[in-house]
């Protein structure tokens, strides 16, 4: 299992001056833009070695850091 | 006609009842949009706005549009802001432009009152509530011309001021026709917006939707992070027709999106704004066999579009797509730094003459008068072309090929080098995602920014060392997360440079 610490580190990796809570909305309101979305999704990948296939690629997958959790540790389990 | 708004009347006649445009929040019909046009006009009408700039403060939404055609029925013209922009860059444009009236929505008031402008501000859900006063537009309508202005569309000029294009009636008029016909677009068109209305490449969708009753459909930004959702609401919304920057294209590419949902319903794929990497196009017409590609080239300048290629064979992964030929009412020229035509074959500047050409840079006299100038190739009369910058030649099938800008030819090692063409060389390359390649000039050295597989390079390496000469073999190669976008979609090569400076 993962943890939410985990995520946030690679958050502010992607964008260093970033705080967020959990469960703050990042996609709708524009925190995360497309450059960083894709970002978060190959760091994703590379520090978890996880395949992320374009069906996890959804909005209600990335849209807090919960949700970017929940989708790690179902990819990693 | 001289009016961009009598194609308004005519569809609202014909095609009433049929959805125009529409957004997250919902959809309008051609007779919902002539009113509200005809309220929007009335409330702008009476703040007097005749033949003056209106600052637009609004998101890439319905009301936007909806506030662009009110603008126009007052008898304005208008330039739409990026509210995503920080205040100071959106005051180089207002400093420039001096609009005579601002429209806002309550979102955006604040950051409106923020922008410390001098002309008053309107909230446009008071306009709307506005009783129309048909006589007053009648009357502004008579006394408008086809050689009004309709809007000022502001380049994002990379350094210093940004440029105005100021473009008249007759021009949309015009381009419009051409857009309608080329691409058989109809009543039955449903566009996929991706562009925002302050980017020139949006005119094509919203004014050959007036034109011809075709349907706006504008696509959340957001969706373009995910690919299938993004193909997913294009099938919702029955869109069947795309203008898209080839950035955008490619983020369906990257994630193979096609193969992973239904496919939407797509007829016609058109692409502007930046080369298109072939094995984009690729991809999308593997599972398009029957729909039209084309290849759209031109600057905000012509409208939006000066040439234009209908993709009638295959290509191979690292070949270019040629941008073609010229579109109707739009003549081009290539000229030598001499002022001479061009022999075939060789490479000169693209140069457009006709009805596209916008009237010039707004309240940039100097500016103006260094793009827009004397056909020398007319000794007879007055004739102005536009300078497009953009290097050109022609093939020996007689169509044009990008060369790449005037101003961004590279000197490298003695040699002239095109930097599109090593992106072209790279292209094919299994596990490239994507890739830009800029000239590092305080090292000297050329460096190639791709996104894809780790350890590419040493793929890369071999492979254009076997298409390209030494002195265009690049000296750094740096793999990205991914790649930086400008707010219009397109590979953002400024964001790059400033890269090149971090190494």
């Amino acid at each position: 299992m993962h943890t939410i610490e985990e995520i946030m580190n690679i958050l502010s990796e992607v964008k260093p001056d970033l705080t967020v809570a959990p469960d703050e909305e990042l996609v709708r309101t524009g925190v995360l833009d497309s450059v960083d979305i894709m970002s978060v999704v190959m760091a994703l990948a590379e520090e978890f070695d996880l395949e992320i296939s374009p069906l996890d690629l959804k909005e209600e997958n990335f849209h807090t850091a919960n949700a970017i959790l929940a989708l790690v540790n179902r990819l990693d389990d | 006609m001289k009016h961009i708004l009598a194609l308004l009347d005519r569809t609202v006649r014909r095609w009433g009842e049929r959805p125009a445009f529409g957004d997250e929040h919902g959809t309008l019909t051609w007779n919902q949009v002539g009113q509200a046009v005809q309220s929007l006009g009335t409330a702008l009408a009476h703040a007097g706005v005749q033949r003056r700039p209106v600052a637009l403060y609004l998101d890439h939404e319905v009301p936007c549009l909806l506030a662009m055609l009110g603008t126009l029925a007052a008898g304005g013209f208008y330039t739409v802001l990026d509210t995503a922009q920080p205040p100071e860059r959106v005051r180089r444009i207002t400093n420039q432009l001096e609009p005579v009236l601002l429209v806002t929505d309550a979102a955006h008031r604040q950051a409106a009152d923020a922008l410390d402008l001098t002309c008053p501000l309107l909230e446009i859900d008071d306009a709307l509530t506005c009783s129309p006063d048909p006589f007053l537009l009648q009357k502004l309508r008579e006394e408008a011309i086809d050689t009004d202005l309709a809007y000022v569309l502001f380049t994002s000029g990379s350094t210093g001021t940004p440029k105005g294009v100021a473009v008249q009636h007759r021009a949309v008029l015009a381009y419009s026709a051409w857009t309608a016909g080329t691409f058989a677009i109809d009543e039955t068109t449903v566009f996929g917006n991706q562009t925002p209305f302050y980017f020139s490449m949006s005119v094509t969708d919203l004014y050959t939707a007036l034109r011809t009753g075709a349907q706006v459909q504008i696509l959340p930004k957001r969706l373009f992070s995910f690919p299938v959702q993004l193909l997913d609401y294009l099938t919702t919304h029955e869109v069947n027709t795309l203008y898209w920057v080839p950035s955008a294209l490619g983020g369906v590419v990257r994630w193979k999106a096609l193969d992973y949902t239904a496919l939407p319903p797509l007829r016609t794929i058109l692409f502007a704004g930046e080369t298109m990497p072939t094995p984009y196009l690729n991809y999308w017409r593997a599972h398009y066999p029957a729909a039209l590609f084309a290849n759209l080239f031109g600057p905000t300048e012509t409208t939006d579009i000066c040439a234009y290629y209908i993709v009638d064979r295959e290509f191979a992964d690292d070949e270019p797509l040629p941008i073609g030929r010229a579109c109707d009412n739009c003549g081009l020229l290539v000229l030598t730094e001499d002022g001479r035509e061009a022999a075939p074959g060789q490479v000169g500047e693209l140069c457009a003459r006709g009805s596209f050409l916008a009237a010039g840079y707004y309240n940039m006299p100097d500016k103006t008068a260094e793009r827009f100038c004397p056909n020398p190739l007319q000794p007879h009369y007055p004739e102005i072309i536009y300078r497009t910058g953009d290097l050109v030649r022609y093939d020996d099938q007689g169509l044009l090929q990008y060369m790449g800008r005037a101003d961004n030819q590279i000197k490298h090692m003695g040699y002239r080098i095109e930097l599109g063409e090593i992106e072209t060389a790279a292209f094919g390359q299994e596990g490239l995602q994507s890739c830009a390649c800029l000239y590092d000039a305080p090292r000297d050295r050329l460096v190639l920014f791709y996104t894809g597989k780790k350890g590419l390079e040493e793929a890369l390496r071999p492979r254009l060392a076997a298409r390209l000469p030494a002195y265009m073999q690049p000296g750094a190669y740096r793999r990205l997360q991914a790649m930086p976008q400008n707010q219009n979609g397109k590979i953002d090569r400024a964001a790059l440079r400033a890269l090149c400076k971090e190494d």
